[in-house]
């Protein structure tokens, strides 16, 4: 594809972006697109009740890319689906707090109007493309079902822009390939079909569930170049979900790191990675090996993440934390301002800052 | 797939042969006599039997007649019954009778099988879920012809809705009841593998894909996720037609339908040699083809499965 083509097609989906905020009942104010506020998410299981999300609260503005961080198990999947509306319920139950799209409450607005908003207003890409590409249909297809199902197109114009969003995500031979099977592409490629599925119809949010880490690490880097670049284009709101510390911080222009259902540390990316405000934070980027200290053991985080079922009472970091003290036993830290703008759920917060 | 399908052609020919010459050399080893009981209350005439084992080639050795016997076939001629009507007229005539009653069977199965499969997988562990496997379970722990009489008698005689014999033409009202009971181990089957693919599905991370992507739950449920489910069954029902085909000898004698499995039923009866070779040999190419139907079709269905 030539660059002129390129620019065109952007050209014109940069004006269906337009379009899409003219013709929608969803106006962001002062560019503030999502607002996740005190959310608590149950799974109910037969072996008890696991506390998936335990009041997590972010913003999220036009333009802007938040990565969560965290390990698996820390909820930050769970966050990304308990936005977007695919939780399985049951076993899941959200037990409290507010998702607000542009104002508007997601979890207490009738089903089929959320529905709708899924695709043109907040869409997501999957970690395993493979597995969350319907096997026995057409990607071309596939991605054509969105403008189907929400725009009420038939099926050759669908197609037409099938074939244009795989071109604008840089699949070789679009028109070729429009009517293959996901299984005849490779991880990459079919990452590429996820991500020009998910941003068929401009949405405003974007949600980005560990995007590459089923992928090659060159891969890995091209797919984040892409998304970042959409972004730009469209100014969506990004939510990159990873426990890759080495992804995040190309794109990233918040972090929210997660552990055990909460928001442990709230910073702009580069704060956070110069001087981290909370043990965990500190204990992950200590743990990324580095070229400099090669031959010396690589520092890991002791212990393993709580069972859900049984957090740890207190702040739920302390059986592993270095700077425990008593008092952390007892009193689970709320997320506090430790410098301006920088946010970390930590009593001994300033001691890690300083050291 | 032109090369799949003519190397599977291919492959047929050594199957046919091993088939006819198994059921060849069975039925040469049956005890008892063909021509017992041809002459009424007395033993056939000493002159006639002579005659009779002469024109049916039953003095040869085995291989010799089953040489013979093949040497026909090879010219599309599948002998005359002990009776002296041509097999392949009698089969074709049979057939017609035994087509319908597996097209319908095959019709209640995918109708009420997959239906129920459907429902009861959509709505696991609910009331509907475990009416389906209950049911499904006392169906198939049945014997049929204890479902066929049953049900001959009660909706047949006792209520007289349908009729409890089928005639000669074989009417579709007369093949109603016959076929349902035909097709009702193979309902319960179906039913049971649809709504275990369904429930397999569901979890599918492409079904979450299809949530996420704001279709209706119609759309996820009966598009994306039936779509898959439905290869295995397709697949089920495409082998169980190659086995209708081949006669069901014992919901044809409960309503007396003059199928293919009750003429094979009574050609083993009749120590009728060339009769059964005949149709086991027809049954063979037809079981044969429905499945080679079977595995193009699965092609169709899965992508994910290449012929070349």
């Amino acid at each position: 594809m030539t660059t002129t083509e390129s620019s065109s097609v952007a050209a014109t989906r940069g004006e269906a972006r337009r379009q899409a905020t003219a013709d929608s009942v969803y106006k962001p104010k002062d560019g503030l697109l999502l607002e996740v506020d005190d959310l608590f998410v149950e799974f109910h299981t037969d072996d008890g009740v696991a506390k998936a999300i335990n009041g997590v609260s972010f913003d999220l503005y036009q333009g802007e890319t938040l990565a969560i961080l965290g390990e698996s198990g820390s909820g930050k999947s769970v966050t990304a689906q308990a936005v977007m509306g695919i939780l399985d319920m049951p076993p899941a139950r959200i037990t409290g707090g507010q998702v607000r799209y542009c104002g508007q409450d997601l979890l207490t607005m009738p089903d089929e109007q959320r529905r709708k908003t899924r695709g043109p207003e907040i869409s997501m890409v999957f970690q395993d493309a493979l597995s969350s590409l319907n096997p026995v249909f057409p990607v071309g297809w596939q991605i054509a079902e969105m403008f189907r199902q929400h725009r009420g197109m038939n099926k050759s114009d669908a197609f037409e822009r099938a074939i244009k969003l795989m071109q604008r995500v840089q699949i070789p031979a679009a028109k070729e390939r429009v009517k293959a099977y996901p299984h005849q592409f490779s991880g990459g490629m079919r990452q590429r079909i996820m991500i020009a599925m998910a941003i068929a119809l401009d949405p405003a949010v974007l949600i980005a569930d560990e995007p590459t880490t089923a992928l090659d690490v060159t891969v890995q880097a091209q797919i984040m170049g892409l998304l970042q670049e959409l972004q730009e284009e469209r100014q969506m709101g990004l939510i990159l979900i990873t426990h890759d510390l080495g992804v995040v911080a190309d794109v990233a222009d918040k972090i929210a790191v997660m552990y055990a259902g909460r928001i442990v540390e709230r910073a702009d990316v580069y704060d956070l990675y110069r001087q981290p405000a909370h043990p965990y934070t500190k204990g992950l980027l200590e743990s990324i090996p580095r070229l400099d200290l090669k031959g010396q053991n690589l520092a890991a985080i002791g212990g393993l993440p709580p069972n859900l079922m049984r957090i740890p009472p207190g702040c739920a970091f302390n059986p592993r934390c270095r700077y425990a003290q008593p008092l952390c036993t007892q009193d689970r830290p709320e997320l506090r301002e430790v410098l301006p703008s920088r946010e970390a759920a930590c009593h001994f917060s300033e001691e890690v800052l300083n050291g | 797939m032109g090369k799949y399908i003519v190397r599977r052609l291919l492959q047929m020919i050594p199957v046919i042969l091993g088939a006819t010459f198994l059921i060849y050399a069975m039925v040469f080893a049956l005890p008892g006599d063909p021509t017992a009981g041809k002459c009424g209350e007395r033993p056939c005439p000493p002159a006639y039997v002579a005659k009779f084992r002469e024109e049916h080639n039953l003095n040869d050795p085995l291989l010799v007649q089953y040489g013979k016997y093949l040497g026909k076939l090879a010219q599309g001629d599948l002998g005359t019954s002990f009776y002296g009507i041509p097999v392949k007229e009698e089969l074709a005539k049979r057939y017609v009778t035994t087509g319908k009653l597996a097209l319908m069977a095959v019709a209640w199965e995918t109708l009420i099988g997959i239906f129920a499969g459907v429902l009861a997988g959509i709505r696991k562990g609910k009331f509907i879920d475990n009416l389906v496997l209950v049911s499904t379970l006392l169906v198939i722990s049945i014997p049929v012809f204890v479902i066929g009489a049953t049900l001959q008698m009660f909706l047949g005689v006792r209520m007289g809705l349908f009729p409890v014999t089928v005639s000669s033409q074989a009417t579709f009202y007369e093949l109603l009841l016959p076929s349902f009971v035909l097709a009702s181990a193979s309902v319960a089957y179906i039913a049971r593998l649809t709504r275990a693919n369904m429930v397999e599905n569901l979890r599918a991370d492409y079904v979450r894909t299809a949530i996420a992507k704001g279709l209706t739950r119609r759309r996820a449920v009966g598009l994306h996720t039936l779509r898959n489910s439905l290869i295995p069954v397709v697949t089920y029902i495409g082998v169980d037609i190659g086995a209708l085909l081949g006669g069901a000898i014992v919901t044809e004698r409960i309503f007396n339908i003059q199928g293919v499995g009750g003429f094979l039923f009574r050609s083993i009866g009749a120590r009728d040699g060339v009769a059964v070779v005949g149709t086991v040999t027809a049954l063979v190419v037809v079981y044969l083809f429905a499945n080679l139907l079977v595995d193009l079709l699965y092609g169709v269905l899965d992508p994910r499965i290449s012929h070349d």
